[in-house]
């Protein structure tokens, strides 16, 4: 799944996937703004077939914030 | 899925909604005619459009609820897989001198004037991200601007449209999308229609071009911003007016 997520985040964010590691940070190393985010977490929607609601965007920083959520929710 | 551009007018079965509808259909857009109350209006708009060789056809929801909205995007996205075009055009008047306005009175009108075209920016914003590129214009009024005796709750809904227009630009011009207002003056429509006589004169004294606008007016300048070419304009108002507010 970690694969997955980094190809979607590299795409949404414009960078290489090879390049993220789970502590990679959208907004400190990647340099995201909160629209950038939004479009990232509805491409990874679509990917994993969860919703991610708004308030929960806060507690998602990080590559690794990504797949613990995700797994979080498939439970 | 079409190759044309998809646009969903609110309030498309009469007044200003119709004929912006008619003027993206003639523009080669297929059209999503959203109304509330009027089926068989929305039906004959869709008539016209489909005798004229055009594509549409009608959605009936209630923008002042939100999770309607909401429905009526996801039909839209899944019948068509795309949205190009939002114009904001539902609205209503329940009018009255401020002193003897009743909440209820109040509200509704910004339920469906103000918070209608919030709601459905919002649904329609996510598609429009993804897809990198859109248009939504949203019907403001000159009462918006100047303000008008005995319409506190519509004048107070269409400035909010302005405010709402302005900060949708900013959020999202980095997207490709475009977001802008019109703010028609006196347009002879079922709105208007309603006004004692007297009034009217006294409106028509106020207008330089020395008569009440057509729809069709106000569909040019929506049909403009919606246009390829308007794509540097965003967080515009544009007046509609005769000259009325200068």
């Amino acid at each position: 799944m970690l694969e997955r997520i980094k190809e979607i985040v590299a795409e949404s964010l414009g960078t290489e996937a090879g390049t993220l590691t789970e502590s990679t940070s959208f907004k400190e190393d990647l340099g995201a703004d909160s629209l950038d985010l939004f479009e990232m977490v509805m491409a990874l929607e679509e990917e994993f077939n969860v919703e991610i609601p708004t308030e929960d965007l806060e507690g998602i920083q990080t590559i690794g914030d990504v797949e613990a959520y995700i797994q979080n929710r498939e439970k | 899925m079409t190759g044309k551009r998809v646009a969903l007018v609110t309030g498309a079965s009469r007044g200003i909604g119709r004929a912006i509808a008619l003027r993206l259909a003639a523009e080669g857009c297929y059209v999503v005619i959203n109304y509330n109350g009027s089926k068989e209006k929305a039906e004959e708009v869709q008539q016209e459009i489909l005798q004229a060789g055009g594509q549409a056809h009608i959605y009936q929801c209630n923008v002042a609820d939100f999770q309607a909205c909401g429905e009526m995007f996801k039909d839209t996205i899944s019948k068509m897989g795309h949205l190009d075009i939002l114009v904001n055009n539902a609205g209503i008047t329940k009018d009255g001198l401020l002193m003897g306005m009743s909440e209820e009175d109040f509200s509704k009108v910004v339920d469906t004037n103000l918070k209608g075209t919030f709601y459905c920016i919002r649904h329609a914003a996510r598609t429009m991200i993804k897809q990198k590129k859109g248009r939504i214009i949203n019907l403001s009024s000159i009462v918006g601007i100047s303000g008008n005796a005995g319409q506190a709750n519509y004048a107070a809904s269409k400035a909010g449209v302005i405010g709402l227009t302005k900060s949708a630009a900013k959020e999202l011009a980095s997207r490709g999308i475009t977001v802008n207002a019109i703010a028609p003056g006196f347009i002879c429509t079922d709105m208007t229609q309603v006004l004692p006589e007297q009034v009217k004169e006294k409106i028509w004294a106020q207008i330089p071009m020395g008569g009440f606008g057509d729809p069709q007016d106000v569909a040019a300048a929506a049909a403009f911003f919606a246009s390829e070419e308007a794509g540097y304009i965003t967080g515009q108002v544009l007046m509609v007016d005769g000259g009325m507010a200068m």
